[in-house]
């Protein structure tokens, strides 16, 4: 559009650097373009989580990309020099062009625009022509500013030396529109920016601060990964408060480490509540805190409740509930041996968060207790995904086992039993990897709920002597068979049983593979299979008896289920990993919430601009700019009178308006010469007529003209 | 499209001050109205605090607005009201009637409304197309009540289920607009609304198919959404959404989402018609789909509308997750979202207002502008996570 509105008669712009500077930040065509820059590369931070621990993107990417990515700052984009930047310059670029449109708006507010040629007036859409002999010039005026008056516009009128103009006006606060909704994006975006992390980028580039990467406890933080009260203006940092503790500082996580913010006050946890709907899902997070502050309080802490969505405000330090988790629950834990004869387990007890010292098959082993969960409330298995059907699967306590290497098993252990399809299980998920799937190993329980005959089975079978006197007792008397085939067969039974109690059923075959030509493969599997059971439940109908159940009518359903089940946990052992089943026998929780803590000092100017922005935003769609001139002069006798107008935007709306007041003046002065043929431009073209005036007028120069 | 000057002197000219020609029946509308609103409080004021209260009273104003701003919106919502109030008398305490009443089970239970609305809103869309193809004045009209009575259902659904989480138990109550079932409901009758306005004003049904293309859009994917994945039993709130800010935050947002799918369906229009014109310029469909000032302007105004709505919505958002989570913004998928939905349509509408584009491009931009705020809407809670745990497919 601007080369239509050079002004004639104005000599152009010299073309210095600031100049040229100014015209490219204020550009619509850069507008535009760092508006859907800014939409394009906000989109990277939501495909990409942010602010994960650092190793989970090596894993993800592989060092090479990981390294790249995170020279690229995309792991914590929002945060990222080159996008504050782009943020920086969107801001600086709406302000430019608020600077060079703002005097032009509040112009065409204030001022009456009375300098206008008749001959630009006969070029507007909206224009009709008067000749009125036998006329007085001022009769004339006061009955077209009286039409003005009828439509609610407010006018000037100015003599010059052969003719005078009246110029109207009508919603001249839709000019603030473009100020106020403009102005936000400036006030919003700067609050923004002093709100992030700017001030912490600043310090941490000047060397004051950095990041603490190791594990440490709150104490051993070094100063220099230490904030002081008001160190920075704005944060925002977490803290995991176990019941009955309390805590002066939140850690503000960055990037692959966080530093330690100290507050002016301490907040204590006294109780944290989870409360629970009757399907189990959370009704709500509770908190009740005590804030220690000698200086303001006194001796007298203040006592609060906080909630989600019901945070504490003091101090203009906002403290909401964001998280919780365990604050050491006490455990009572049996562990049951997997890999030795004897199956009477070890009785030992820990907390949440500690680390015990475990003889292994291989040396000790830390066994770190994790987390205690009151409620697991999962999707009922078997349940496709849509049915929403979820049950509460009890008490769990998870917990990593890790050897001198420092390799670890992660185990989630459920406290009761679980009915699946009719029968009860003991569950202890188990992984190798973090972040990979629990494989699930399922205890069956015995008559005494408990998984002691599943675990007095499978420790029969790591005892060659045991398992011999079973085997011979049992021997199947086969006819006209020498001792020695006795011998060897029983044998064979014991190979069978040390191959599947090592390495489940895949030992077996695999051993068959090894030893059997391929062509009777399939046969000798089946045959070593069969055996393998056999004596299987030759072990376990010993296992019975020993616990004294009666076998003389044979075994019961619920006992054949029993032993296919436990078949299926043996077979699964080998992968476990884990030298003892850990059974939780009893436990005492104890809570811990996970507190946010915020401090912003730009809040008021962000909500400032919020206002602004809606007013602006209203102001602009839903009132228009609207003008009318008349331009009167004196003519052979009487009155000639012209007519125009124009609005900024709404122009159907307006060409019915002005149509109106041309009615309303054709009934005050008679019919007109000559009308511009009244046509009702279609809305295609309409506005770009519409603001002809504007462009023309040659009053300012700039007059739209900087978003070219 | 010349008209002739005498017919455009002979048009009355209507002041555009409202408060000029508030008569009689404004005034009994508006009785009526608080009158309704104080007794709904009267009923349920045990249940509100402070806060929702002002909601209420908000609430009732603009619908007091509302009604004198636009006549036919009397008649809608005192319909659904009466259809509302009949449907919680039927039920009084026992939720185990929506199984046994007759009128609960097949028609005001919110599940059998719902059904009702989404095959009034389908029956509609075809109707529309039916209309604009034959011409006929009659199958128009058929098309227009069958919109606003699938509207009335959606509606009177909603309010009926809102009664209905609390007959489940008080803990349990919640507005409906918690989950992505009941949004995508609020969605079609927004849209339909919205659409429903724009036919009034510009008094013409040619785009009232593809608005409502829109709407049997969501449909499929609420039936689908129903029976697949069972996803219309009420459930309670998480604590995050236990909130007075959900009341007015979510609706606004769907004020902007309606329009901008409104504003999309009328660039699809719009596309299929400038393409006729081109190839085709005597075709049936040159001759038949709306006309294009026609398109872009509605097309305009819908996205201003919707602009409006969504800056409103994301505020609110904003103090709402100042008040949650701890600050006004945290570049959480959903908040980051809105943003590019809101930088998109400030782009389109510089490019339309400053530079004066128009037609074609501003068309095409208003549809893919749908697909970027469908992601804000629907992809973010698929394949995003964050803290709007708002609903997943
Ligand atoms: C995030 C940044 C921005 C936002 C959200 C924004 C928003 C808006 C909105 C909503 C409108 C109203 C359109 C209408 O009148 O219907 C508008 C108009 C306008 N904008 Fe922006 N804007 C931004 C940046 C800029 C920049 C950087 C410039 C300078 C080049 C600019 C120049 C204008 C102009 C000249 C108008 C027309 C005002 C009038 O005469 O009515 N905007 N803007």
């Amino acid at each position: 559009m601007s080369e239509t509105i050079t002004p004639i008669g104005k000599s152009v712009h010299r073309r210095t650097l600031g100049w040229v500077l100014l015209e490219f930040l204020g550009s619509m065509n850069l507008a535009i373009t760092l508006l859907v820059v800014v939409a394009v590369s906000s989109i990277i931070g939501t495909v990409l989580q942010q602010n994960q621990p650092y190793p989970n993107y090596v894993i993800k990417f592989g060092p090479f990309w990981f390294e790249v990515f995170n020279r690229l700052g995309l792991y914590d984009v929002y945060g990222a020099g080159w996008f504050i930047a782009i943020l920086a310059f969107l801001i600086l670029s709406t302000s430019v062009c608020i600077y060079r449109q703002a005097p032009g708006k509040l112009r065409e507010m204030l001022r009456f625009r009375t300098r206008i040629r008749a001959d630009s007036l006969r070029g507007f859409h909206q224009c009709v022509e008067w000749r009125l002999p036998e006329r007085d010039l001022k009769a004339v005026l006061t009955e077209v500013t009286g039409a003005f008056h009828a439509f609610g516009y407010r006018w000037r009128v100015q003599n010059y030396s052969d003719h005078q103009v009246a110029a109207a006006m009508k919603g001249r606060y839709n000019r603030l529109g473009y100020l106020f909704t403009h102005a936000a994006v400036v006030i919003i975006g700067i609050g923004g920016l002093l709100d992030g992390n700017l001030w912490l980028k600043l310090k941490e580039w000047r060397g004051e601060i950095a990041l603490e990467t190791r594990d440490l406890a709150a104490r051993d933080i070094p100063p220099i990964s230490r904030l002081a009260p008001g160190a920075v203006s704005a944060f925002r940092g977490n803290v995991m408060l176990p019941e009955g503790s309390a805590a002066n500082f939140v850690f503000l996580r960055l990037r692959d480490g966080f530093l330690l913010q100290e507050l002016p006050f301490a907040i204590e946890l006294r109780d944290f509540q989870v409360e629970y709907h009757a399907t189990g899902q959370p009704k709500s997070f509770t908190s009740q805190v005590r804030i220690h502050d000698q200086d303001h309080l006194g001796d007298t802490p203040l006592e609060a409740t906080i909630q989600v969505n019901h945070p504490l405000v003091y101090r203009g330090y906002a403290i909401y509930q964001s998280d919780f988790g365990d604050g050491g629950s006490k455990l009572e834990l049996r562990a049951w041996p997997l890999t030795t004869a004897r199956a009477d387990p070890v009785e030992t007890q820990g907390e949440i968060g500690s680390v015990l010292k475990v003889a292994g098959p291989t040396g000790a082993i830390r066994l770190e207790l994790d987390d205690f969960r009151l409620f697991n409330l999962l999707p009922e298995p078997g349940a496709q995904p849509g049915d929403r059907k979820f049950r509460n699967f009890g008490p769990s306590v998870g917990f990593k086992l890790r050897d001198a290497a420092g390799e670890a098993h992660e185990y989630l252990n459920y406290m009761t039993p679980v009915q699946l399809e009719g029968r009860w299980f003991f569950i202890s998920g188990a992984r190798a990897q973090p972040g990979a799937e629990f494989m699930y190993l399922h205890i069956p329980v015995d008559a005494n709920n408990s998984p002691e005959r599943f675990l007095r089975f499978n420790a029969r079978l790591h005892d060659a002597d045991g398992l011999r006197t079973v085997l011979a007792r049992s021997a199947p008397s086969v006819e006209g068979q020498s001792p020695d085939f006795q011998r060897d067969l029983d044998q064979v039974r014991l190979n069978l049983v040390g191959l599947f109690a090592q390495g489940g059923f895949a030992a077996v075959t695999q051993k068959a593979q090894a030893v059997v030509p391929a062509d009777r493969l399939k046969e000798a599997t089946g045959l070593y299979l069969n055996i393998l059971r056999d004596t299987l439940a030759e072990v376990f109908l010993d296992v019975l008896r020993e616990e004294g159940v009666k076998l003389e009518q044979g075994v019961g359903e619920r006992e054949d289920a029993f032993f296919n089940d436990a078949l299926s946990a043996l077979a699964a052992l080998p992968a476990y990993g884990s030298p003892f089943y850990l059974q939780l026998t009893r436990f005492q929780q104890v809570e811990a919430s996970g507190l946010q803590v915020t401090h912003s000092n730009a809040t008021g100017m962000v909500y400032t601009g919020f206002a602004f922005l809606v007013i602006g935003i209203f102001i602009m769609f839903y009132t228009s700019y609207r003008r009318l001139w008349a331009w009167l002069a004196l003519e052979d006798n009487g009155v000639r009178l012209i007519l125009a107008g124009a609005a900024h935007r709404h122009s159907a709306e307006f060409t019915g308006e002005f149509n109106a007041l041309q009615a309303d003046l054709i009934r005050r002065l008679g019919s007109p010469e000559a009308v511009v043929e009244i046509t009702v431009p279609p809305p295609d073209t309409a506005e770009a007529v519409a603001l002809q005036p504007f462009i023309r007028d040659t009053e300012r120069s700039t007059s739209n003209g900087s978003h070219s | 499209m010349a008209v002739t000057r005498e017919a455009m002197l002979e048009r009355p000219w209507e002041h555009s001050s409202p408060w000029l020609r508030l008569a009689f029946w404004d005034g009994l509308w508006a009785l009526l109205i608080a009158v309704g609103s104080g007794y709904a409080y009267w009923l349920y004021q045990p249940y509100m605090d402070g806060y929702e209260v002002a909601i209420q009273i908000g609430s009732t104003l603009a619908l007091i607005t509302w009604g004198l701003y636009w006549k036919p919106a009397r008649r809608f919502v005192l319909t659904v009201a009466l259809l509302t109030v009949v449907a919680l008398w039927r039920y009084g305490a026992d939720y185990e009637l929506r199984k046994s009443a007759f009128l609960l089970k097949y028609l005001l239970e919110s599940q059998a409304a719902f059904m009702w609305m989404s095959t009034l809103y389908v029956l509609a869309t075809a109707t529309y197309f039916v209309a604009l193809f034959s011409r006929s004045e009659f199958i128009g009209k058929t098309a227009t009540a069958l919109t606003w009575s699938a509207t009335v259902m959606g509606l009177t659904g909603l309010l009926v289920r809102w009664r209905e989480s609390y007959l489940l138990g008080t803990d349990i109550g919640h507005i409906p607009v918690s989950n992505l079932y009941e949004v995508f409901i609020l969605f079609a009758l927004i849209t339909a609304l919205l659409y429903l306005f724009y036919e009034d004003r510009h008094r013409t049904r040619a785009m009232g198919g593809f608005a409502l293309l829109a709407i049997s859009g969501a449909v499929a994917f609420l039936l689908w959404y129903t029976f697949d994945r069972q996803a219309h039993h009420i459930q309670p709130l998480i604590p995050a959404l236990q909130s007075y800010w959900m009341k007015i935050h979510v609706p606004a947002n769907f004020i902007g989402y309606g329009a901008f799918a409104l504003a999309a369906m009328l660039g699809v229009a719009y596309l299929l018609r400038s393409g006729a014109e081109a190839h085709r310029p005597q075709g049936l469909l040159a001759r038949t789909l709306p006309p294009l000032d026609l398109l872009d302007d509605v097309m305009y105004k819908a996205i201003a509308l919707g602009f409006a709505a969504f800056t409103i919505a994301t505020i609110l958002g904003a103090l709402w997750a100042a008040e949650a989570w701890g600050g006004y913004w945290s570049w959480d998928p959903k908040e980051t979202w809105a943003l590019i939905v809101w930088l998109n349509y400030a782009a389109w509408l510089h490019l339309r207002l400053t530079k004066g584009w128009r037609g074609t491009p501003m068309a095409w931009w208003a549809v893919i502008g749908l697909f970027v705020t469908l992601f804000a809407f629907l992809g973010v809670n698929m394949f995003l996570s964050g803290l709007h745990s708002y609903g997943t497919l």
